[in-house]
C-alpha cells in the first residue's frame, strides 16, 4: 500500500515535471523578460531630497534602471496611464520626441528638458498587431507632442541614456477589461513578431488619491489609511507574483482606493493580456512610498516556472485534458 | 466689471476647420455651425470695448486647488495629446497677472486653496487656446487663466459645485475691484460622450452626430433653461445633468461663470449648438442687462 502511494507519488512529479519542461520550452521561445509597475510623478526626478520616501523611491528606480542596463533588453514597451486617449489606442512613433516638459500641477519643482528614442519601426507594427485584434490605434509622430509627465519621468530615470528604445502607448479612458487585455495581446503580438527582447512598464500610482490642499513634502502619506491598507494588499499579491489576481482585482481596486477618473484600473489587465494572464512569476517589491497623498510603488515581475497550484487563475487555459497537475503532490519551486 | 459672459467650449476641432495660420494642419473646413456661432460672438464682444478674458479650461486639470498663471507672457507650441492629427497650434499670448494674483487673493481669503503657476516653460493647455481663439482670433486682449480644480472626481459634484460657486464670487468682486472691463469664458461642452472612432476625412460632416439621443434631451433642457433666464435653476440641477451626460461640467466651469454672472435672468443668446465627434456643444452668450 505504502509503495504504491509512493510509486504513485514519484509518477505525478514525473508527469508534473514534464509539463514544466514543455511550459519551460515555450516560455524560452518568449522574449519578453520582465514587466515593471512603475510611478510617474515627478518628484521622483526633480525632488526627491525633499521627503526621506521620494528618496528612497528614487534609489530604488537606480537600482532597477541597472538591472535593465544588464538585461539585454532591446525594447522597452510602455503603458501610460497618463497618456490619455479617446479615439482608440495612440503609440508614439517619432523617432526622438524632445521637448522642455513641464507638468501642469507640479510645475513648480522645475521644467523637464528630454530628448527621448522611439522605435517607430516597432510602433508600426504594434499598431498592425492592434488592427488584426480588432482594436482601433494608430500612431502619432508630431514634433512637439506633450509627452506625458510619466513616460518622461520613467525614461529619464531608467534609460537615461536611451540606449534602449522605446515605444509608448496611451491608456483610452472608455476602454474597459477586454479591450485593455486585447491591447496587451497585441503587444505581446508584436514582441513575439519582432524576436526582439523586451520589458514592459506600466507607468501607474497605487491609490491615486492626492492631497487635496498644500501638505509640506517632509510630512507626505498616503491619503488615508483605508488607501494603504488596499495598497498592501495588492503589493502582496505583487510580491507573490500573482499578476492575474491582481488584474482579477482591479475593478474592487478601482472602487476601493482610486479616484475615478476613468472607467476603471487597467494598467494590471495590459500587463496581464503582454506577460501571460497567470500567477507564475517571481515578484519584487523595490519600494512603496506616498507621494503626494498617492500610493507608488516599483514593482518587478518575472516569467517564472514555480509552480503556484495553490492560487487562483494559476493554469493555463485548458481546451483539451492533459493529465492530472499534481495537485496534492510536493511544490516545485 | 463683468460686461458679458460665454459658455465657450474648447474642441481643437473648430480651429482646425477655420485653419488660422497658426494651427499646423489645415482642413476643408467642418463645424460650420458651431465656428459661424463664434463669429457672432466675436462680434458681439467687439462692440463691448473690454480689457481682458478672464477663461476657466477643463483642461488644465489641477488636484490642490484652484491654479493661475502668474506669468505675463508664454509662447510656445501646444500638440493636443487626443486629436494631434487636428491640432498643433503656435500661440503666443499675454496674460494679465495682476487680475490673476487678485482673484487668487480673493479666493484664498474665502477659504479655497490656491496657487499661481510661475513657471517660464509651462505649455498652455489646448482647453483655453481654442476658447481663447475661437472668441478673439485677434488675440489682442491679456489673458486670465484658471485652472480647473479635481473636486467633482476627488468629493462629489456638489462639492464641485459649491467651490466653483466661491470662486466665481471671488472672480467677480475682483474684477469690479480693479477697474477693468472683463468677458468670461466658460470653457466646456456640455454632453460628452465622444465618439471613438474618427472618420478618415475628419471634417467629414456626414458622420457628425450626438451620440445618443438621451444627451440631446439633456442638452436641450440646459439650453432652454438658458434661455429663459432660469440659469440658478440651471446651476442647481447641474450636478444630474453631470452625471447623466458625462457632462464637461465637471470641470466647474459653467458653475463658475453663473455665479461671477450672479445668475443672470435676461435671456442668454444661444449663437449656436452642434456636435464634435458626438459631444454636445453650445455657444451661448450673457451679455444683456449689463451697463455699458
Amino acid at each position: 500500500m505504502k509503495n504504491t502511494k509512493k510509486n504513485t507519488k514519484m509518477k505525478s512529479k514525473k508527469t508534473f515535471r514534464r509539463v514544466l519542461k514543455s511550459k519551460s520550452k515555450k516560455s524560452s521561445l518568449s522574449p519578453l523578460i520582465k514587466g515593471f509597475i512603475v510611478p510617474g510623478l515627478p518628484h521622483i526626478l526633480l525632488a526627491p531630497e525633499k521627503n526621506p520616501g521620494w528618496q528612497k523611491m528614487r534609489n530604488a528606480f537606480d537600482e532597477v534602471k541597472n538591472e535593465i542596463a544588464a538585461s539585454g533588453a532591446e525594447i522597452l514597451v510602455i503603458y501610460s496611464t497618463y497618456w490619455s486617449s479617446i479615439l482608440g489606442h495612440q503609440i508614439q512613433a517619432e523617432p526622438e520626441p524632445e521637448w522642455v516638459h513641464v507638468d501642469d500641477q507640479f510645475y513648480a519643482l522645475g521644467s523637464i528638458p528630454y530628448k527621448l528614442r522611439m522605435d517607430s519601426k516597432f510602433a508600426e507594427l504594434l499598431k498592425e498587431k492592434c488592427l488584426s485584434r480588432g482594436l482601433q490605434a494608430r500612431t502619432t509622430a508630431y514634433k512637439g507632442f506633450p509627452i506625458d509627465t510619466g513616460s518622461v519621468v520613467a525614461l529619464k530615470l531608467l534609460n537615461p541614456d536611451n540606449k534602449i528604445p522605446a515605444v509608448i502607448i496611451s491608456s483610452n479612458i472608455y476602454s474597459d477589461r477586454a479591450e485593455s487585455i486585447v491591447l496587451g495581446k497585441a503587444a505581446r503580438d508584436a514582441i513575439e513578431a519582432s524576436g526582439k527582447k523586451a520589458i514592459c512598464l506600466v507607468i501607474t500610482s497605487l491609490s491615486n488619491r492626492m492631497h487635496t490642499t498644500h501638505v509640506p513634502s517632509e510630512k507626505d502619506k498616503i491619503h488615508s489609511l483605508k488607501d494603504h491598507e488596499w495598497n498592501l494588499k495588492f503589493l502582496e499579491y505583487l510580491q507573490a507574483g500573482r499578476l492575474e489576481d491582481a488584474s482579477q482585482l482591479s475593478r474592487q481596486f478601482h472602487r476601493e482606493a482610486r479616484v475615478q477618473k476613468v472607467v476603471n484600473f487597467k494598467p494590471f489587465w495590459w500587463l496581464a493580456g503582454v506577460m501571460g494572464q497567470n500567477n507564475l512569476y517571481g515578484g519584487k517589491l523595490y519600494e512603496y512610498q506616498p507621494i503626494c497623498g498617492t500610493g507608488n510603488a516599483l514593482v518587478g515581475l518575472t516569467p517564472s516556472l514555480r509552480s503556484a497550484r495553490d492560487l487562483e487563475f494559476d493554469e493555463d487555459d485548458p481546451q483539451n485534458y492533459k493529465g492530472e497537475r499534481n495537485v496534492l503532490g510536493e511544490k516545485y519551486d | 466689471m463683468i460686461v458679458a459672459g460665454a459658455l465657450a467650449p474648447h474642441p481643437p476641432h473648430l480651429v482646425y476647420g477655420d485653419n488660422p495660420k497658426q494651427n499646423e494642419p489645415r482642413s476643408e473646413g467642418g463645424w460650420e455651425v458651431l465656428r459661424w456661432g463664434y463669429e457672432r460672438l466675436q462680434k458681439n464682444l467687439d462692440k463691448l470695448d473690454y480689457d481682458v478674458l478672464v477663461v476657466l479650461s477643463p483642461h488644465w486639470r489641477t488636484q490642490v486647488g484652484t491654479h493661475f498663471v502668474g506669468v505675463p507672457h508664454l509662447k510656445g507650441k501646444s500638440v493636443d495629446p487626443i486629436f494631434p492629427n487636428l491640432f498643433r497650434f503656435n500661440y503666443d499670448m499675454n496674460f494679465d497677472v495682476k487680475l490673476s494674483e487678485a482673484i487668487s487673493k480673493k479666493a484664498e481669503k474665502m477659504g479655497l486653496v490656491t496657487d499661481m503657476m510661475r513657471n517660464p516653460d509651462y505649455r498652455v493647455d489646448y482647453g483655453t487656446i481654442v476658447s481663447c481663439h475661437m472668441t478673439n482670433p485677434k488675440w489682442n486682449k491679456p489673458i486670465v487663466s484658471i485652472s480647473s480644480n479635481g473636486a467633482a472626481q476627488y468629493f462629489n459634484l456638489e462639492v464641485m459645485n459649491s467651490l466653483f460657486t466661491k470662486l466665481g464670487i471671488a472672480t467677480r468682486e475682483a474684477i469690479n475691484e480693479s477697474g477693468k472691463r472683463a468677458v468670461l469664458l466658460a470653457s466646456n461642452s456640455l454632453s460628452h460622450r465622444h465618439f471613438t472612432l474618427e472618420p478618415e476625412v475628419p471634417e467629414d460632416m456626414s458622420k457628425e452626430h450626438i451620440t445618443s439621443h438621451a444627451l440631446y434631451l439633456w442638452d436641450m433642457r440646459m439650453l432652454e433653461l438658458m434661455k429663459k433666464g432660469k440659469t440658478r435653476e440651471m446651476t442647481e440641477i447641474l450636478p444630474d445633468f453631470t452625471e447623466q451626460t458625462m457632462g464637461e461640467t465637471d470641470s466647474g466651469a459653467l458653475t463658475w461663470l453663473m455665479s461671477a454672472l450672479d445668475y443672470p435672468e435676461y435671456p442668454a443668446e444661444v449663437h449656436a449648438y452642434g456636435t464634435v465627434i458626438g459631444t454636445g456643444n453650445a455657444i451661448v452668450e450673457w451679455s444683456k442687462g449689463v451697463e455699458s
